[in-house]
């Protein structure tokens, strides 16, 4: 089969690679790129543990061909920190036990981040409704809410 | 300092019982921690299943030459190559729900797998595989099931307390209880009778299962997998595959929520086989679809209940026929359904019949505290409907036959100290109680009860030479028991928290631990952590006591360091555990504790919940508008997490009361294998889940502490049906109370 070749820049980095016609944007990122932050849940787009952005627009790589990304900006999980210095939704989930098995937390991180970027300061419901498209099955949502509150005030106050 | 294992009324926690930061956190907020799917391996193949589209078929045949003479196909099996090995019924009933021998049981049965180059060779590869079925008669639902004339799915499963002449998919008959039902009955000034039925619903964990397998020409095997227990899978997978347990060595991965279903094995033996076939590494993982259609769901059920009850609220009898449908095989959790479904209660008079029934479903597998939020939605609903019969406040009919120290339970055992009391008085002051309501708002509570377990663990603490502490436990961390761990060792040995790692060993490397399951792990692993604390406390005094050349008796452990005591035990500093491991060379050589023990004394647990709904009345769509959650903990080692399995629980049951609900059509086929219209509770559903901690001590730990995680999930069902019934002004006996099934009952009365 022939491939086809991607240059794209993902966390700010450049990077090149081959992929196959069909192949989603997080099987490269996993298999190909061994990115293996963003996780399959569903691979339909329903659970948003997935979730990336490109050009900074809130995406389940999982509906998103590799392909697509030539030319794009990604975003993944794995570029959220700055070396050690936690984001502070990944600090706020920390100390909110925000997570329990945490195999959502990649998504739902990702995801809240994008809210706070399009609005700094979201109600309750309004974060509800945004992270609406990642399931956890763990928490209740409880604890998630809360961190992506304390992280929003945290960041408006800083900024 | 022998251990003891019965509650030392200790107060002054210094750890234990606050809210530190879990230490795989920053692994799993970066995306650096590696679940099931995200090892590899040199030279790995992908592994995928063909799965029948059959509700019910005979096998007749299969042939995979084409498969195998596919461009980049390594390896295909079918049943033929396990091996002829001699099986107890319960791992044959594993092997054959991992692959299929003689007939396909539900739609979703493997019966055959293949190891290819890469997913795309390895899809097409399935498509060639050509499989012969002769499809026969199904049965889906329970009742239908029980039927003397249903199809039969085996031969010979009856166990012998089946009476003769019921169906063969009858397999089991459980009986619980004491008393005289129809006297008790006789007693009663109102009696309901009443039929309430669940859907299966899935546990749904976001990672779906997925494995590595390595199988040596030598006979060697590693496998990598995202399971509740690696030991058991070692054990499942070598008797299936004929390998001695000491040549498989199993490590669990990070695992992305269980709630059971991840107790027992289904990619895990196929792995193995492909790789001993193709002499590779074998990866397997299931897609969404394959969960749905062929991992474990819970049972659904049918329920009968009769409920008599004085006019001042005495419940006079209680009696229940629960039958379960567990999938294809035996197992359904009707026994602990029969066992837990009247057990928050103290009656004289009680009996519950259970039946376990097989249909053609895949093979159920445990859900959080398995078998019991059925019978309690049954029973809790009862009771709340019989209350309100005869003007009754709810909470106070609870109380008024609430089950205390010293009641003889419905299934046998008399309670030491418990808490359900606790939680009912608790709930009845709570403001929530009282919050005025809206119109088409209802509220309702409901009370749950899960046993909680023990059982087999090991714990070894090691005390490295720079004065840290690893300890060495064999259970997956499902929801922040490491952090649990660490802090009753730095508890123990009075050290701080940041001091001591905890991590999962593989099997190889511990002895054996039984499956996080149960809610047992803080409370097992937690006890078997604090004996290997202590062990390892014993050793260091008798290090400082040869130090200062006095008898070890006389050196007792305080604030974290060895100190002389008594009277002859003359001056000397005290010895820091930094201070012993330092030197541990020159005195005996390197520090550890273990303990290896099969824990009893999990000590019962009981909640209440409180719910408010809001009941649409044009389209029957059911809002959850406050929820309250009272459960004793017996001692929250981490509050924060204890507070998570509360929610978490409740957040369950409410998907389970309100949306989710395995779907078949006519065909037998599962209509909703997809988290799209197998809809579990989103963020936007829901209210926050407000969490009231008990703590009631359990008599049979050191710190008091009692499993968590299970008996959440309890008492929802009801909660929510008693909240909605009262909301809708019609009583709701079936879940889903999905709006199309809400909205028919207000329209009926």
């Amino acid at each position: 089969m022939s491939m086809i070749h991607v240059t794209t820049t993902i966390n700010g980095v450049a990077q090149e690679y081959l992929c196959e016609a069909d192949e989603t944007l997080l099987d490269v990122l996993r298999d190909r790129l061994g990115m293996t932050g963003s996780k399959e849940g569903c691979g339909t787009g329903d659970c948003g543990a997935c979730s990336v952005t490109v050009d900074d627009r809130l995406v389940c790589s999982c509906l998103m061909l590799g392909a697509e990304a030539e030319g794009r900006k990604v975003e993944t999980i794995e570029g959220m920190a700055e070396g050690e210095t936690l984001h502070p939704l990944q600090r706020k989930f920390i100390e909110h036990a925000a997570l329990q098995c945490g195999i959502c937390t990649p998504g739902i991180l990702v995801a809240a981040k994008s809210l706070l970027e399009h609005n700094p300061n979201p109600t309750e419901e309004e974060a509800r409704y945004w992270l609406a498209g990642n399931l956890c099955r763990c928490t209740g949502y409880d604890k998630i809410i809360r961190a992506v509150m304390a992280a929003a005030e945290e960041m408006r106050e800083a900024s | 300092m022998a251990l003891d294992a019965k509650m030392d009324g200790k107060l002054d926690f210094k750890v234990v019982g606050t809210r530190v930061n879990r230490p795989d956190g920053i692994d799993k907020v970066t995306g650096r921690a590696r679940f099931g799917a995200d090892m590899t391996a040199p030279g790995m193949l992908v592994g995928k299943v063909l799965r029948s589209p059959h509700a019910h078929a005979k096998i007749k045949s299969i042939d995979t030459s084409a498969a195998e003479a596919l461009e980049g196909v390594l390896a295909v099996v079918t049943r033929a190559d396990f091996p002829e090995v001699e099986l107890d019924e319960g791992t044959w009933d594993v092997l054959d729900n991992c692959m299929a021998g003689e007939k396909a049981l539900y739609d979703g049965h493997a019966v055959a797998a293949v190891a290819a180059a890469s997913e795309s060779v390895a899809k097409k590869a399935l498509k060639l595989i050509k499989v012969d079925y002769e499809p026969l008669p199904h049965v889906i639902a329970v009742d239908d099931a029980m039927k003397a004339d249903a199809p039969a799915l085996h031969d010979g499963r009856q166990v012998e307390n089946v009476p003769e002449g019921m169906g063969a998919n009858v397999v089991a008959r459980y009986e619980f209880g004491h008393g005289d039902i129809e006297a008790g009955l006789g007693k009663a000034d109102k009696v309901l009778e009443r039929t309430y039925k669940t859907e299966a619903t899935h546990q749904g964990y976001i990672e779906p299962h997925a494995c590595l397998a390595q199988v040596g020409s030598d006979g060697q095997a590693d496998l990598w997998c995202c399971t509740q227990g690696q030991y058991m899978v070692r054990d499942t997978c070598a008797a299936i595959m004929g390998l001695s347990q000491s040549r498989l060595k199993v490590t669990a991965s990070e695992i992305g929520g269980g709630f059971g279903g991840k107790t027992t094995v289904f990619i895990e033996p196929v792995a193995l086989a492909l790789s001993k076939k193709s002499g590779r590494p074998v990866k397997m993982v299931m897609s969404r679809s394959e969960v749905l259609r062929a991992t474990g769901p819970t049972a659904s059920s049918s329920i009968d209940i009769r409920l008599g009850m004085t006019e001042d609220g005495q419940i006079t009898a209680g009696f229940a026929e629960l039958r379960y449908q567990g999938g294809a095989y035996p197992g359904s959790p009707v026994e602990f359904g029969s066992m837990s479904a009247f057990a928050p209660y103290d009656l004289e008079n009680v009996k519950t019949v259970g039946w376990d029934v097989v249909a053609n479903r895949p093979k159920q597998a445990a859900y959080r505290a398995p078998g019991a939020p059925m019978a309690a939605f049954a029973v809790e609903s009862a009771i709340d409907e019989l209350a309100k019969g005869l003007g009754l406040d709810p909470l106070e009919v609870r109380l008024k036959n609430a089950a205390r120290e010293g009641t003889k339970a419905a299934y046998g055992v008399t309670y030491p100290a418990i808490g359900l009391e606790a939680t009912l008085r608790t709930a009845k002051d709570h403001p929530h109680w009282t919050a005025p309501l809206g119109e088409n708002q209802g509220r309702g509570v409901a009370c749950g009860f899960w046993f909680n377990f023990g059982g087999n663990t090991c714990v070894t603490l090691n005390v490295t030479p720079d004065g840290t502490v690893n300890v060495i436990e064999g259970n997956p961390d499902i929801g922040g028991s490491r952090a649990s761990m660490s802090m009753m060792a730095a508890e123990e040995l009075g050290v701080p928290y940041e001091r001591v790692r905890t991590v999962i060993a593989d099997t190889a490397s511990l002895g054996l631990n039984d499956v996080t399951d149960g809610s047992r792990v803080t409370f097992a692993v937690g006890l078997a952590t604090i004996e290997a604390a202590r062990a390892a406390k014993r050793e260091m005094c008798k290090r400082a006591a040869m130090v200062w050349g006095i008898d070890e008796e006389a050196v007792v452990w305080e604030d974290g360091a060895a100190r002389p005591s008594g009277p002859n035990a003359g001056k000397h500093d005290p010895m820091t555990l930094a201070d012993i491991a330092a030197i541990a060379s020159n005195t005996g050589g390197p520090i550890a504790g273990h303990s290896e023990i099969n824990a009893e004394g999990a000590g019962v647990s009981f909640a209440t919940h409180m719910v408010d709904t809001e009941v649409d009345p044009e389209s029957g769509a059911v809002k959850i508008l406050r929820y309250t959650v009272f459960q004793d903990a017996g001692k929250a080692v981490h509050p924060d997490y204890v507070e998570g399995q509360f929610q978490g629980g409740a957040v369950q049951g409410i998907g389970w009361a309100l949306n989710e609900a395995y779907i078949y059509g006519e065909d037998g086929v599962l209509q909703n294998p997809g988290f799209l219209d197998y809809r579990v509770p989103v963020a936007s559903d829901l209210p926050m889940i407000d969490t009231v901690i008990l703590e009631i001590p359990n008599p049979g730990h050191p710190y008091g502490v009692r499993g968590v995680g299970e008996t959440s999930i309890v008492p929802p069902l009801a909660a929510i049906a008693n909240s909605v019934s009262a909301a809708a002004g019609v009583r709701m006996t079936s879940l889903p109370m999905s709006p199309p099934k809400v909205l028919k009952a207000i329209q009926t009365g």
